[in-house]
């Protein structure tokens, strides 16, 4: 399982090395990853449906709960087949749609990367590790909406789907840590059992705030929306992939796994409703106002996601359910209509809807999948929207006590969403084939082949619903309700459900042919631009933009002095403060050893080199007496028995010696810049910040030290570690870890220089 | 800087600090010296010689960018971090030849850190150096 997971990882390293063979034929190649894991994944449907729950664990940082732990169960096996089986067909379709392009090796390392991640979240038992999955969805979907980074706007909806998203991993973060700490575990499945102490601790409603912070960003809720409108600059297979199918539905996913933990409250259950059923009119509504295939998508998809969290809302058996089956329902119609989009685009050139007709006759196949999209999207029977659409209406009305205004919303929502998929699926293919597109030919098969297979299984599932029944039910148990002998079925009688179902066809149906989407409906919604939440956004973001510029420009200054002044003056009144807070100060002489002749010398020659260095009009002079005072200190440490450090200062020093004196070398001859006032103020705060460190150091001997500790180090290291001098046996062996990062930062700070100086120069050349 | 004694000095202390830095590289684990030390007296053997023959002697000298040792001296710590892995002990665990070799004593998985260390060291103050001296 574990393999499973981080194959996508593993490929995507791979493609680090081997990436050239991908970007030609064999990029096809790529999909047999997805694919052998739609299989694996597969291979698992009975076993969960007959109420099976496969856990996996390993460890990973145990001492903090922080575990590798995987489970397979009704709702991550939905979502896992969901993740490769559309991620296979996505593959495939990349491999023609880009053809030849540049970096199709890196859009598949990003692509396979974010398919990791994704199967990584929904199988997670961790917290901690869930958490670090739903981050890399966030920085995997950054690279690939913002994969045409040459153009300014790409980059920016880029910026702003990971900083909405990125803010709603904090919140998860926040959230998983109060949480862990409530139940006294990491474990999901420890935390279902303890959820009554959950809900009655006080910081229930700080843990599903949190939550829910996460849950909405990620999953497009108002007013956290507009990213996704905005995301869609990416290619288009990234739209399907991580738009319609994958991510944008972790947010729901965190909801339905956190529903027996954190659910069935009155504060869970009445936020869901309201910002779903806000979410899902208010995207509905502005379907109508796009041209933009992709656009009238977007807004369709954040409604579809209204739903959902709108019927994990009303948390009964029949609306988790609901759920559950639009989840697949949403997945199979959505991503069709995407990828059917995307060879309108890659054919014509063109996503305008008002322009697009009649290209039924020249793309038969791709028009075939799209009909199918569009009515399994309105809930025409038989096809498996219907089914979704019968659950979705039956599941409210059952809810007790729900007000009408709910059920209207519903409906409403529904007519829109039908409006929008017929407009998206039909409309282009619809009339007579206008002569600008002629010429458009037929896409290679590897295009319209997926499309067309995913809308084939929602008319198949819709007819059979026993096919997929196995897999959506479990999802119900997986959430803690009883799915009991509920049956997916086509025909339910002649009752309430089948009137609201077919008020919608008509009405939806009517509206499409009264209502055609045009310029001037754009223009309108434009008028009242200023208000929505994307422009409110912008305008915090260019205050932000100011405060920050304003900030950098005062401290950054450009002037290394200025710095250098800043950092001392705000040590001394931090740690000045706390001393003057804490510090008892009293110096006993008496305690003091005595201070022998050869002591006082060196002390000496290090007065004078200070003094020297202050006061001599040459650099080099100064370099060398600075010099002076670092060998000094190497005699002290000789003097005190302390070897090593004596050499490694040793060398240090001579080696900033030369540092100083190869920068000291090219610059111009001493020049006295600074005034007299400047020299004075220079030297009271290297005095104050002197007398600081002073007294801190002197502050530090005052305190016991804990003995226990270097007696461990001098008892073991010829013990444990076969070495007698315990300094290098601490460096490399018992804080080895310690050692090792220290080395790294060095290399870092090496290869920082080098850029810095290096790419500086190239720069100029150019110039 | 380039006069006769320096010169003709540094071209036979090159070998021997080197040799110097290996000697105290090797004997860190029982007397005062180790990687990290080791690694700044090779550096400075270096430094000195491009001091007195110039720079590009020197890196004519090295036959590739010092920089390369970096990424050598890491791998070569993290192999040896990662070793204990493959006897199912937790990793950084030290590993330790049982006989004791003439010169050397214990050899173990601890050595070759400090070799890593010791390459990271001449690596990144090479680099560092070589590449003020080269711009400014």
């Amino acid at each position: 399982m574990l393999t499973a997971i981080l194959l996508g990882f593993i490929f995507s390293v791979f493609l680090v090395f081997t990436g050239k063979i991908f970007r030609g034929k064999p990029a096809i190649l790529a999909a047999i990853i997805p694919l052998s894991l739609f299989v694996y994944f597969s291979s698992f449907i009975n076993r969960v449906a007959s109420g099976e729950v496969i856990h996996e664990s390993f460890e990973w940082v145990p001492s903090f709960g922080v575990n590798l732990g995987f489970t397979l169960d009704g709702l991550s096996l939905l979502f896992a087949l969901m993740i490769t089986g559309i991620g296979f067909l996505v593959f495939v379709y990349t491999s023609s749609y880009l053809k030849g392009h540049e970096y199709l090796d890196r859009f598949y390392g990003y692509l396979s990367m974010f398919m990791a991640a994704m199967l990584g979240l929904v199988m997670s038992d961790n917290l901690i590790s869930l958490f670090i999955f739903w981050e890399l969805t966030s920085i995997s979907s950054f690279f690939l909406i913002g994969f045409n980074n040459s153009n300014a706007a790409s980059r920016r909806s880029a910026i702003t789907a990971l900083a909405i998203t990125g803010l709603g991993g904090l919140s998860l973060l926040a959230g998983a840590l109060i949480l862990g700490s409530v139940g006294s575990t990491y474990s999901i499945a420890e935390l279902i059992s303890s959820r009554d102490e959950i809900v009655a601790n006080p910081n229930y409603v700080l843990i599903a705030i949190f939550f829910f912070g996460a849950a909405f960003t990620k999953s497009a809720q108002f007013p956290f929306h507009f990213w996704l409108p905005g995301a869609m600059k990416a290619p288009t297979p990234v739209s399907t992939y991580l738009h319609s199918a994958t991510m944008v539905k972790a947010g729901v996913y965190l909801l339905m796994r956190f529903t027996p933990v954190l659910g069935s409250t009155e504060f869970w259950n009445s936020t869901l409703i309201i910002v779903g059923a806000i979410t899902m009119v208010y995207a509905a509504v502005h379907t109508l106002f796009r041209r933009d295939l992709k656009g009238i998508l977007a807004y369709s998809t954040i409604s579809a996601l209204g739903i959902l969290v709108f019927l994990i809302g009303q948390g009964t058996e029949g609306t988790l359910l609901a759920a559950a089956l639009f989840i697949a329902v949403h997945a199979l119609y959505k991503a069709t209509l995407f990828l059917v989009t995307g060879i309108i685009d890659h054919q014509t050139y063109s996503r305008d809807v008002t322009i697009l007709r009649g290209l039924r006759k020249v793309m038969l196949p791709v028009a075939i999948a799209g009909f199918l999209a569009a009515i399994s999207s309105a809930g025409i029977p038989p096809t498996l929207g219907f089914l979704g659409k019968e659950l979705t209406y039956e599941s409210t009305i059952a809810v007790i006590g729900i007000p009408l205004l709910w059920i209207i919303l519903i409906v409403v929502t529904k007519i829109l969403l039908l409006y929008a998929g017929f407009v998206a699926g039909i409309t282009p293919f619809m009339g007579a084939l206008p002569e600008k597109f002629s010429e458009t030919k037929m896409p290679s098969f590897l295009l319209w082949v997926p499309p067309l297979l995913l809308a084939v299984g929602g008319l198949v599932f819709g007819i059979f619903p026993g096919l997929i029944e196995p897999v959506i039910k479990p999802v119900v148990t997986a959430m803690g309700e009883n799915a009991g002998d509920a049956h997916l079925q086509l025909w339910h009688g002649f009752n309430t459900v089948l009137w609201l179902s077919i008020i919608t066809i008509i009405t939806g149906t009517v509206l499409f042919f009264v209502l055609k989407p045009s310029e001037r409906l754009g223009l309108k919604a434009e008028r009242v631009e200023f208000l929505s939440p994307q422009s409110i956004m912008e305008r915090l973001w260019r205050m932000f933009y100011l405060t920050s510029s304003g900030w950098t420009n005062f401290f950054q200054n450009g002037y290394l002095r200025n710095y250098i002044s800043t950092i001392m003056v705000f040590m001394i009144g931090l740690t000045g403060y706390s001393l003057y807070n804490t510090a008892t100060f009293s110096l006993d002489l008496s305690t003091l050893s005595l201070i022998t002749g050869y002591e006082m010398a060196i002390v000496g020659m290090m007065f004078f080199a200070v003094l020297y260095t202050v006061f001599t009009k040459s650099r080099l002079a100064a370099v060398a007496s600075m010099g002076v005072v670092g060998l000094a200190i190497c005699l002290l440490f000789v003097f005190y028995s302390a070897p090593d450090l004596a050499m490694t200062q040793f060398s240090i020093d001579t080696l900033t010696v030369i540092l100083f004196v190869l920068v000291l070398y090219r610059l111009p001859r001493y020049l006295q810049l600074s005034d007299y006032k400047t020299r004075i103020k220079d030297g009271v705060l290297a005095l104050s910040f002197g007398s600081i460190i002073t007294i801190l150091i002197l502050e530090v001997l005052a305190t016991p030290v804990d003995s226990e500790i270097s007696r461990y180090y001098a008892d073991n290291s010829y013990v444990l570690a076969h070495g007698k001098n315990v300094v290098n046996v601490i460096l490399v062996d018992f804080r080895g870890s310690d050692t090792f990062m220290e080395i790294s930062v060095l290399a870092i700070a090496a290869i920082g220089v080098f850029a810095l100086l290096k790419l500086r120069l190239k720069e100029t050349d150019q110039r | 800087m380039k006069t006769i004694i320096l010169k003709t000095a540094s071209s036979y202390l090159l070998p021997v600090l080197l040799l110097f830095s290996v000697f105290i590289l090797l004997r860190g684990h029982y007397l005062p010296g180790g990687g990290f030390v080791g690694g700044l007296i090779a550096s400075i053997a270096f430094v000195l010689h491009a001091f007195s023959n110039g720079l590009s002697n020197t890196k004519t000298l090295l036959k590739f960018h010092p920089g390369f040792l970096m990424p050598l001296g890491l791998g070569l710590a993290f192999i040896s971090g990662m070793a204990p892995l493959l006897f199912d002990l937790p990793f950084m665990t030290g590993l330790w030849y049982p006989d004791s070799f003439p010169v050397l004593g214990s050899i173990g998985s601890a050595l070759f850190f400090d070799i890593g260390v010791y390459l990271v060291v001449i690596g990144v103050t090479l680099t560092i150096i070589f590449t003020i001296a080269d711009t400014i």
